[in-house]
């Protein structure tokens, strides 16, 4: 009888040993939380959208990664980069968070790469545009997904001035992104036997462009590029439509989304080039994924919310074959592991946390080649991952080894 | 060339003139923010919404129930004050007796209610909505090219703005309605019925703002923030022409859309801080406002 007890005492610690050595997950659940502009202007590319997509991320790992269960939690940042720094920190002291996604916002965005490198947890911002995440202010747990600004000027940049679109004149949002959009883009355009003459900056959500418009055009400039986002894009090109300026300049919209281009409808918009790292109609795979994602939203989904999805699957994948949730060696794992899904192929994680692959240079169809709704581009370039983003040799991030 | 502090005296002239258009939905909104401050003492924060309403009934006309630009026009600023009245009876009512601030904070939390309720169901990109057939191309004016459209804003908010003032100014039910604000309890002693009249008033101002909306969705996109980005600007606009006056926020509003316009070409980094400044500088001289009366 002893002895029995003895063994089975014995055996239950092995398991509870071997079980162990299985899992090391931190609270026996795999938490993963993001923080987006839910109800702001940049609310309809990420937001509740992008939650539904790390929804059915989970959704397709049954819930579960080594063995454990994954949880999601959400908050708005509201554009405020304090908001999203106080909510992470929340989430990692309280909650026990893994993983977290950021959502729209370079800047709220710069603050949780910061507080995640403190508590060491794993970050993959999404939605951020400044290429800044993985040059200055990378860290070990960053990792940047879907797109930055210098693939943005690469992609659009490029295949302008290619194009014949010598002469540029920027229409600037001013605030961090916009500049830096701009600084990005003149270089490429310099580059590329380009010039730019001149340039104006217009306030965060401006009620009005057509001042600005009339100035663009008595630059005499051939390229207007817009470097902002979101409804300060869609009012520049309705005004601009509306005053006739497209009759005299070509526009470049340097960072639009397929959800502007919805919203403007077709007319407005025929012939605009864009950069965008992935279309829901590209492929079957991403069709299929894409027709999932509409029956929830009543929308197509945006390379962010595609991306949203791509990332989570990416760390759960690595969660499972590492069997831990520990953020370094997830990390290692996923930077060792590359990226081949409907959003990517053979995307790869550099030591400075930038996830490269190919990004498109995609032209707006006229109304008359457009077949269906939401069917609007066609990709009239491919830029390889190797072109369309710093170049690791080039990086300014400390981690890459030179 | 002839040029004025550097820049082509053409492109000035360009410049003045969209200014008088953005002017022209500063003086519609700030003269509905008048009218009802200046009868009902509400500091109505709910304009904004409720000019982001008018623009969106205008886009459902079209799109669900086919109905065309001039006949949700004259519908939407219906419908909008419609609701009003339903706001007015059902909640403003109890809360004249009350500080200022009890009527700023019912009509924010208004505010957040109705742009909550659009954001969810349309999102914030917006929806695009066209000008209409009669107002499509534009005119060469020698100095520059305007829109037919715009024109068309300009025409009709001074008109819209002129009538208003008239009827407060000029008619008998503007006199009974400026001596019911004056002294409501004496009013009703001649047989006036003055809380009716209070509520047609708060009708009427909101209808002011869907009217503005309405003019201003094809302009912009007709998104659910379309007002909380023009809403604070035009409360600016009514401080600066003194609270309650209704001549002083047409003209104000006028006005300060071409001061904006003209910082636009100067400074354009200071566009939307410009109109502020110009509220510091006016609140320190004159500190009831330009047109207000000290009390």
């Amino acid at each position: 009888m002893k002895k029995t007890l003895i063994a089975a005492a014995i055996a239950t610690c092995g398991l509870a040993v071997a079980m162990n050595a299985q899992a090391q997950i931190s609270g026996d659940v795999i938490k993963i939380g993001i923080i987006t502009d839910m109800s702001g202007l940049y609310a309809d590319i990420d937001g509740q959208g992008g939650v539904e997509a790390i929804k059915m991320a989970i959704a397709d790992m049954k819930g579960m990664a080594a063995g454990k269960k994954i949880e999601l939690i959400y908050a708005d940042h509201q554009n405020k980069a304090d908001v999203a720094a106080s909510k992470a920190r929340e989430w990692m002291d309280t909650q026990g968070l893994d993983l977290l996604i950021g959502g729209t916002n370079s800047g709220a965005n710069l603050a949780m790469a910061k507080v995640a490198a403190e508590k060491k947890r794993a970050f993959i911002s999404i939605g951020a545009a400044s290429a800044r995440l993985t040059n200055e202010d990378c860290t070990p747990y960053t990792v940047h997904y879907a797109y930055d600004t210098v693939a943005l000027a690469n992609g659009t940049g490029n295949a302008v001035v290619k194009s014949g679109g010598k002469n540029w004149y920027f229409l600037t949002a001013d605030y961090a992104f916009g500049a830096s959009l701009q600084a990005d883009t003149t270089a490429v355009v310099q580059k590329a036997g380009g010039k730019v003459v001149g340039s104006v900056k217009h306030p965060l959500s401006a009620s009005d462009f057509s001042s600005f418009l009339l100035q663009a055009q008595g630059s005499g400039a051939q390229i207007l590029g817009l470097a902002n986002a979101g409804g300060d894009t869609i009012n520049s090109i309705k005004a601009a439509n509306e005053f006739g300026i497209t009759k005299t300049m070509k526009l470049a919209g340097l960072l639009m989304f397929i959800n502007d281009v919805h919203s403007l409808g077709l007319k407005a918009t025929e012939g605009m080039y864009l950069t965008d790292g992935w279309y829901w109609n590209q492929s079957p795979e991403s069709r299929a994924w894409s027709r999932a994602f509409f029956a929830k939203m009543k929308r197509m989904p945006s390379m962010l919310q595609a991306a949203d999805y791509s990332a989570v699957t990416h760390y759960l994948k690595a969660v499972d074959a590492t069997k831990t949730d520990d953020a370094d060696k997830v990390i290692a794992k996923m930077k060792a592991t590359k990226v081949n899904d409907f959003f990517a192929k053979n995307g790869e994680i550099g030591p400075d946390g930038r996830m490269r692959y190919d990004m498109y240079l995609m032209q707006v169809k006229s109304p008359k080649e457009s077949s269906e709704p939401w069917d609007y581009y066609k990709v009239a370039q491919t830029i390889p991952a190797n072109e369309a983003y710093t170049k690791l040799a080039d990086s300014k991030c400390p981690l890459v080894k030179k | 060339m002839t040029e004025l502090f550097g820049i082509p005296l053409p492109a000035l002239l360009g410049q003045l003139l969209l200014g008088l258009v953005n002017g022209s939905f500063y003086a519609m909104l700030s003269l509905g923010l008048a009218v009802i401050f200046g009868m009902l003492n509400i500091i109505n924060f709910a304009h904004g919404a409720l000019y982001m309403m008018g623009a969106f009934l205008a886009w459902m006309g079209l799109e669900l129930l086919g109905l065309n630009y001039w006949v949700m026009l004259g519908l939407a600023p219906l419908l909008v004050g419609v609701l009003g009245i339903v706001i007015e009876r059902t909640m403003l009512q109890w809360l004249y007796k009350l500080d200022h601030l009890y009527g700023l904070l019912l009509t924010f939390g208004i505010t957040l209610v109705i742009e909550g309720v659009f954001r969810s169901f349309y999102g914030v990109s917006g929806q695009p909505y066209s000008v209409p057939d009669a107002l499509q191309g534009a005119t060469n004016l020698g100095f520059m090219i305007l829109p037919n459209y715009r024109a068309w804003v300009v025409v009709a908010s001074i008109t819209v703005c002129l009538a208003v003032w008239a009827l407060i100014e000029k008619t008998s039910l503007g006199a009974k309605l400026r001596a019911g604000t004056e002294n409501p309890k004496l009013v009703q002693a001649f047989g006036i019925n003055v809380p009716l009249m209070v509520t047609l008033t708060y009708a009427g101002g909101v209808a002011l703002a869907a009217f503005a909306g309405v003019l201003a969705a094809p302009i912009l996109q007709v998104s659910a923030l379309m007002g909380s980005n023009l809403i604070i600007v035009v409360f600016a606009v009514v401080v600066i022409g003194g609270m309650g006056s209704i001549l002083g926020s047409i003209v104000t509003g006028l006005g300060l859309g071409v001061v904006e316009g003209l910082t636009k070409v100067f400074y354009p980094e200071a566009s939307n801080t410009v109109v502020f400044v110009v509220m510091a500088i006016v609140l320190l001289v004159r500190p009831a406002g330009l047109f207000g009366k000290e009390k």
